[in-house]
């Protein structure tokens, strides 16, 4: 009884600083802080007006879709080769595929940009994020997918191929359906991490900046507070909003694979 | 093992894998070579010296922000799991399996939502005006705002630790889960109480989730950045804040890539240690 008192404590731990955010986004004061003063909607209405914010937010929608599709791509690979065949070096390769997981990001940022910058001396753009984004992003597509590929039968697709389909058609027919929600799952976990991204954003984009890098701009400004407190408002209820359909799909793709749920997709 | 078989498969890893050698692999290789080049003001002069590792070594600030960097990981990982580890024997041991899920799901969510935006609200929570000092003012319990609880180390820690959460919970549920109920049967039938059964048999199987949720969190901690910034004021600044000093502000990459190296090795090195500590460990009792 006192560990689920413990348990539940610890959930309101882990929710306080959330819980927070919509207050001060709906607080009519421009300091952050207790007692409150009276309810708007007007921080939320400056979001619509300004223009900076707008192309920020623009930037990350298209890093981040590009790092859904591409690491997913990247994941669905590793994924099926993992759970389909053996092959020489299996544990080191996919070790070290999954080495970005635990690698500190600063590391990885700082990395690419010294090659980037000073070795191929090209400019730094959106694309040199995705590049990262795909990077980091690939581990937790195939965290996610492996649950989904675990129990597939090979034979099933040689089943397919005998009977006449090619390799491509066998594996269209066959092995994606089934596997199909944890693609939708992987998809919406790896937009959600790129959209996220701090560290790596902030020492990889050239000229325009990423949500989280403007808004990093912003948290010098006191005045502009109340701002990232809606922003972070909407930004929030939009991830937890992708979170939960991707856990449906995952469970749902847990469960079409015949796999016994563990829970947790890391 | 057929030579089909496997060639079929390092084909199918192929992508991911010479995607993380070009993108992973090849950059840590020129971050090591970039750290024995200098700057010479607005060029890199290419010849290889061990002149960043001679500064690194002899200016003390450097070995000071290693220090603190490697005390705050493991203040916050000491921390992180042992506060998790009821969470997850809990779920493990007295949540129906139906509703595991739910509540794993409930734990990852805060992780997953915007990182910079929850670390400033600690700083909302934690501030003079913020929520902790007026709630204590307001119950009488204080009378001036407490300061010790922002801009400086345990400020970075409280932060962190709650960031590192549900990385810390999942390892060690994963192990709680693999443990065989009917161990703890057949040591309870053999006399042993419910705690001496917990100190003798579920803790020490639960040993390798522990030591996994340790690593992870203590290798992305050493390397955080926003918290430190936000949270460390001058006194709670840490490695990665000099790395970005130098790499962005300083005009410094090369000691800047030293510096990351360094940090790089000494959390390799500490892994490395803690990994053989658990083999030991882990043979000494089979």
């Amino acid at each position: 009884m006192s560990l689920r008192i413990y348990a539940i404590a610890y959930l309101v731990f882990l929710y306080a600083p959330i819980a927070l955010l919509p207050i001060f986004a709906f607080n009519d004061a421009t300091i952050i802080a207790f007692p409150l003063s009276g309810a708007t909607t007007k921080w939320f209405g400056e979001l619509w007006t300004t223009t900076a914010l707008h192309a920020a937010l623009k930037n990350s929608l298209f890093i981040a879709c590009m790092t859904a599709v591409l690491s997913t791509l990247l994941g669905i690979c590793a994924a099926r080769a993992g759970a389909m065949y053996r092959f020489p070096a299996k544990a080191g390769i996919m070790g070290f595929i999954m080495l970005p997981l635990v690698l500190p990001e600063i590391i990885v940022a700082v990395s690419l940009l010294v090659v980037v910058v000073q070795i191929l001396d090209l400019g730094l753009s959106n694309w040199t994020i995705i590049t990262a984004h795909v990077l980091i992003c690939t581990p937790f597509s195939i965290a996610i997918l492996n649950g989904a590929f675990q129990n597939l039968d090979p034979s099933m697709e040689e089943a397919a191929m005998d009977l006449g389909e090619s390799r491509f058609s066998a594996f269209r027919l066959v092995t994606l359906p089934p596997v199909m929600p944890g693609i939708v799952a992987s998809l919406l976990i790896t937009f959600t991490i790129s959209l996220d991204e701090f560290i790596i954003a902030f020492f990889l984009s050239g000229s325009e900046p990423t949500l989280p890098v403007y808004i990093w701009g912003l948290l010098r400004f006191p005045k502009s507070l109340p701002v990232v407190m809606a922003l972070g408002t909407l930004l929030v209820a939009l991830s937890i909003l992708l979170l939960t359909i991707a856990e449906i799909l995952r469970r749902r793709g847990m469960s079409r694979a015949g796999v016994n749920d563990k829970g947790g997709f890391l | 093992m057929t030579s089909s078989e496997s060639g079929r498969g390092l084909l199918m890893v192929s992508p991911p894998l010479v995607y993380a050698l070009l993108l992973l692999a090849v950059p840590l290789g020129a971050i090591v070579l970039f750290s024995f080049w200098t700057q010479d003001f607005m060029t890199v002069d290419t010849t290889l010296t061990l002149n960043n590792y001679r500064e690194l070594a002899e200016k003390p600030i450097y070995g000071a922000l290693l220090g603190r960097s490697v005390y705050v990981s493991a203040c916050v990982t000491v921390v992180t799991v042992i506060a998790a580890y009821p969470v997850a024997y809990f779920v493990s041991f007295h949540v129906r399996p139906a509703r595991k899920s739910l509540w794993l799901f409930l734990i990852t969510i805060p992780f997953w939502t915007s990182y910079l935006i929850r670390v400033f609200l600690w700083k909302v929570i934690l501030g003079y005006n913020g929520v902790v000092n007026s709630g204590l003012i307001n119950a009488g319990l204080i009378e001036e705002p407490l300061t010790f609880i922002l801009y400086n180390v345990n400020a970075v820690i409280i932060a962190l630790a709650h960031a590192f959460a549900p990385f810390a919970i999942l390892p060690i549920f994963v192990a709680l889960e693999k443990i065989d109920r009917s161990l703890l049967e057949a040591s309870q039938d053999l006399g042993e109480s419910k705690l001496m059964t917990f100190l003798r048999v579920t803790l020490p199987l639960s040993v390798p989730g522990v030591v996994a949720a340790v690593l992870i969190v203590f290798i992305p901690t050493i390397g955080d950045y926003v918290t430190p910034e936000l949270m460390g004021g001058a006194g709670g600044k840490l490695v990665a804040n000099m790395i970005q000093t130098q790499f962005l502000a300083l005009n410094n990459a090369p000691l800047g890539a030293a510096l990351a190296v360094v940090a790089m090795l000494s959390v390799t090195a500490i892994s490395l240690v803690l990994i053989l500590l658990n083999r030991r460990w882990l043979r000494g009792r089979t």
